[in-house]
């Protein structure tokens, strides 16, 4: 079931887009692919993809392997907290980030105001909210695998009289190299394919081939182009997909590992004091100071008349009042977050059957791809593949859900495989072997493990359903907008009250992401104390 | 029979584990197989619990064939090696889980599980949480629960493998008590031959995945069947002698050999009991090596001069020490002429 609904809703929609790009009158033209991209402007938006997310990447290390260092190493009051208050960019929408920076650093922003600072006419804009996204994917993969490197390799180092830096180099770093690169691609790939920060900070004048790939959709019509560049852009990711697979697999290789709760000690010296302050600070100032200012310009001098303007109907910007969105977002997320957990957990229950073949392993690998292969490609497929016979759901509401969905079922699937991976094979043994039929093993044996896991896989696939937004803005209907998309809209209308109404927007949509991932923190802490 | 292998083999990857292996355990039965890891002992029980597909051959419970049968309805028990309780049902639920897989009633149940308790000597546990259970403790509660839904045959996977000598052996006893009152038909498997010779009425010697010796503990402790079942059985004086009417020619000179043995090239079983140290002027002149304390008894390793160690086994007060030269004689009665 998992495989027939990829090959419809997801297999189908890329091939009608090569389809779409390549040929012409009943011919293939794979020249299509050389035309485009001989075309200046296009070589100038493959360049700066390219080089924002290669800058985005280092300054994102840069950052965040301090804070890695940090919250695997040291013992500090507050670090729980401090844990979740850093993942919480990672799930916000990216409309969020993007308003959020524009608050910040935009026309009107705090900085504006303040000292007469504009960074939205520049890539810095762009390049830090990337950042803010990205802290918590470094910090928790390296960060992760560093907590649970045995301190006593690096003693033993030591002790043979070796200085504690070259310790750390010798020993630490070649462990933690393999995490640091795959994380380090895992950016490269979110920044590469950054559609929303770009779309609302980049302006006119900075635009990823994700953005160029919607522009030529909706502003100029140009499918052909619009495909060919989605080609492009596939074939980049499946790349990245292909390198960040193989260095996964690298750091497979034996490492020991201890309990992460052993490693940590309070700070001595200086130096680590020093770390630690620097990393609270970025915390501060990277990824609250936007959040906060993004819900003080939200009630702004108007009171909470943002707020209340928002229930109205104007009749300019949408046919219903844009409060409408919430309900719209929280429906659509529902029925999406349903189908990702049940076609996710399906997907990973067969990936971890002892007799899956080749070809479902293959299968883990393509499971990823929606991830990676951004959900501009997802919305645009869909808007071609979909709304024509044999398969026409443009006037179906599940449409949303199901682009929806496809972005979320890998993180499911993420979240599932460990946990299931990790249930002794011999257990479900001894259950068969005690009379269990195999639907009873699955009930009795692997669900109780698992439970846990399918609720924050469930969280993961409702924060990303309600956030996202490149794919269900090719696919929404006029009249029911979601909130990412509402918050687009009205940022792309002149006037206060717009503005506005953007901001107060996306402080809701912060709250009930940020809700839910609180929720899911919960849940794991509460595994991993009785585990 | 209630249960026969005819001719079961099972490949992994072009390598055969278990090659057409024949094996019969009669009810109430207890039958060990032994073995050094690798010889296939638990590819062999896997198989007869449905867990393991055959590559050839076939599996008879109770005179039916069980190709394609599942493992759930074998109706057969397995003691896993770590046990392998479930971790979120406490003890209670771990003994329990058989019978309600059974559809057993909710007294039923509770009647057994109490029953089960008394028999393994955990009598009032159900309720501990499995996690907090002792290594020995584990081990009654995973046989309780592989004995609740009274399988036909109990197939037990190293049962006391990673429980320290002194539990070990006092379970061992237990066992072997428990298994004659229920009258349960037992296929174990071991590397221990204390454990084995213990505990079973037959004893199957395996290596490389088949059969190499069968009979029971005396006959196989008596006369092992080839040079590699003697040497599992820890034995360190076997040669490849020339046996004649009275005695044979080896490496060590004129061994003597009991009335009655087979004649010709055959492989030679000197016990240490059978090395007999005598002053240093008579007999085989070899040199002290070794000498370990064991007990009831030293064991003595002696180098002769351009042939074999031997392993020689005698009392504390006449022990030789390190680097004293000695003559050896070979007692008839402890020497054994093999295949």
């Amino acid at each position: 079931m998992p495989v027939a609904f990829f090959a419809v809703f997801f297999a189908y929609p890329v091939a009608a887009i090569v389809a779409r790009g390549l040929k012409a009158d009943g011919a293939w033209r794979l020249g299509r692919i050389g035309e485009v991209l001989a075309q200046s402007d296009v070589r100038h938006v493959l360049w700066f993809t390219t080089w924002q997310a290669l800058v985005s990447t280092a300054l994102t290390l840069l950052v965040a392997l301090p804070g890695a260092y940090v919250f695997a190493r040291l013992d500090f009051p507050g670090k729980q907290v401090l844990r979740a208050v850093v993942t919480v960019p990672f799930v916000l929408p990216t409309v969020v980030v993007g308003t959020a920076f524009l608050a910040l650093v935009g026309r009107g922003g705090l900085l504006d105001e303040l000292w007469g600072v504009r960074l939205d006419t520049t890539v810095w804009a762009i390049l830090l909210a990337h950042v803010f996204f990205n802290y918590a994917v470094v910090v928790r993969t390296v960060g992760g695998l560093w907590a649970q490197l045995d301190p006593r390799q690096e003693e033993a180092a030591r002790m043979l009289g070796t200085s504690p830096l070259k310790a750390w180099r010798r020993v630490t770093l070649p462990a933690l190299a393999p995490a640091v690169a795959a994380a380090a691609l895992m950016v490269f790939l979110f920044t590469f394919t950054s559609f929303g920060v770009v779309q609302i900070l980049g302006g006119p004048t900075f635009s990823t081939l994700e953005v160029e790939i919607y522009r030529q959709t909706s502003e100029i019509f140009d499918l052909s182009t619009a495909a060919v560049l989605t080609l492009i852009q596939f074939v980049a990711v499946g790349a990245i997909l292909a390198l960040h697979a193989w260095t996964v697999r690298r750091r497979e290789t034996a490492l020991r590992l201890v309990d992460a709760s052993v490693t940590a000690r309070r700070p001595r010296g200086a130096g680590q004091w020093a770390l630690l302050g620097g990393a609270l600070v970025t915390v501060l100032v990277l990824l609250l100071l936007p959040l906060a200012v993004l819900v003080q310009r939200s009630v702004g001098a108007a009171g909470f008349g943002y707020y209340r303007a928002l229930t109205r109907n104007d009749g300019g910007v949408f046919l219903v009042p844009p409060i409408e969105a919430i309900g719209n977002s929280l429906s659509y997320a529902v029925a999406a977050t349903l189908i990702a957990v049940v076609i996710g957990a399906l997907a990973a229950v067969a990936l971890t059957r002892r007799d899956a073949g080749r070809f479902v392993r293959g299968f883990d690998a393509l499971l990823m791809l929606p991830l990676g292969v951004s959900a501009v490609t997802v919305g645009f497929g869909f808007l071609i593949a979909l709304d024509e016979p044999p398969l026409d759901l443009r006037s179906s509401w599940i449409l949303v859900p199901l682009a929806q969905a496809l972005v979320g079922v890998p993180f499911v699937v993420r979240t599932m495989l460990p946990v299931l991976r990790a249930v002794d094979v011999r257990l479900r043994e001894a259950a068969a072997v005690l009379g269990a039929s195999p639907w009873r093993v699955w009930r009795e044996v692997d669900l109780p493990m698992v439970r846990r896991a399918l609720l924050v896989a469930a969280g993961f696939a409702f924060a990303v359903s309600l956030g996202e937004f490149g794919a269900t803005v090719f696919i929404a209907r006029p009249d029911r907008p979601t909130l990412p998309v509402a918050v687009a809209r009205l940022l792309g209308r002149p006037g206060e009250l717009n503005y506005g109404q953007a901001m107060a927007l996306s402080t809701i949509l912060m709250v009930v992401c940020a809700v839910a991932l609180l929720v899911l923190e919960k849940l794991r802490t509460d595994r991993t104390g009785e585990f | 029979m209630l249960l026969s292998l005819e001719g079961a083999t099972v490949r992994f990857g072009g390598r055969a584990v278990l090659d057409a292996v024949d094996l019969e355990v009669a009810e109430h039965e207890i039958v060990c197989v032994l073995g050094p890891s690798g010889s296939g002992k638990s590819t062999l029980l896997r198989a007869v619990a449905g867990l393991q597909p055959l590559d050839s051959g076939r599996v008879v419970l109770d005179g039916r064939d069980q190709a394609g049968m599942p493992a759930h309805r074998r109706g057969v028990g397995l003691m896993f090696q770590d046990h392998q309780l479930f971790p979120q049902r406490d003890v209670g639920g771990n003994v329990a889980f058989g019978l309600r897989m059974h559809g057993a009633h909710k007294r039923q149940q509770a009647e057994r599980v109490e029953e089960l308790l008394e028999l393994v000597g955990l009598p009032g546990a159900d309720r501990r949480a499995v996690a907090a259970l002792s290594g020995g403790e584990q081990q009654r509660v995973a046989l309780a629960r592989a004995l609740a839904p009274s399988p036909r045959l109990l197939m037990l996977d190293e049962p006391l493998g990673q429980l320290d000598r002194s539990l070990r052996e006092r379970l061992v006893v237990e066992l072997k008590e428990l298994f004659g009152r229920l009258g349960t038909t037992v296929l174990a498997v071991t590397h221990d031959q204390g454990e084995a010779f213990a505990l079973a009425d037959r004893v199957v010697v395996m290596r490389d995945g088949r059969i190499a010796q069968s009979g029971t503990p005396l006959e196989v402790w008596q006369r092992p069947a080839d040079a590699f079942v003697a040497r599992f059985l820890g034995f360190e004086n076997v040669v490849e002698a020339t046996v004649g009417a009275e005695a044979a020619d080896t490496p060590w000179g004129k061994v003597p050999v009991p009335e009655g043995a087979p004649q010709g090239g055959r492989t030679l079983l000197v016990r240490p009991t059978g090395v007999r140290l005598v002053p240093a002027d008579a007999g085989l002149r070899c040199t002290v090596t070794a000498r370990t304390f064991k007990g009831t008894h030293v064991s003595v390793h002696l180098q002769p001069k351009d042939a074999p160690r031997l392993e020689a086994a005698c009392a504390l007060r006449v022990a030789p020490d390190v680097g004293d030269e000695v003559g050896v004689e070979f007692d008839a009665a402890e020497i054994a002429v093999l295949g």
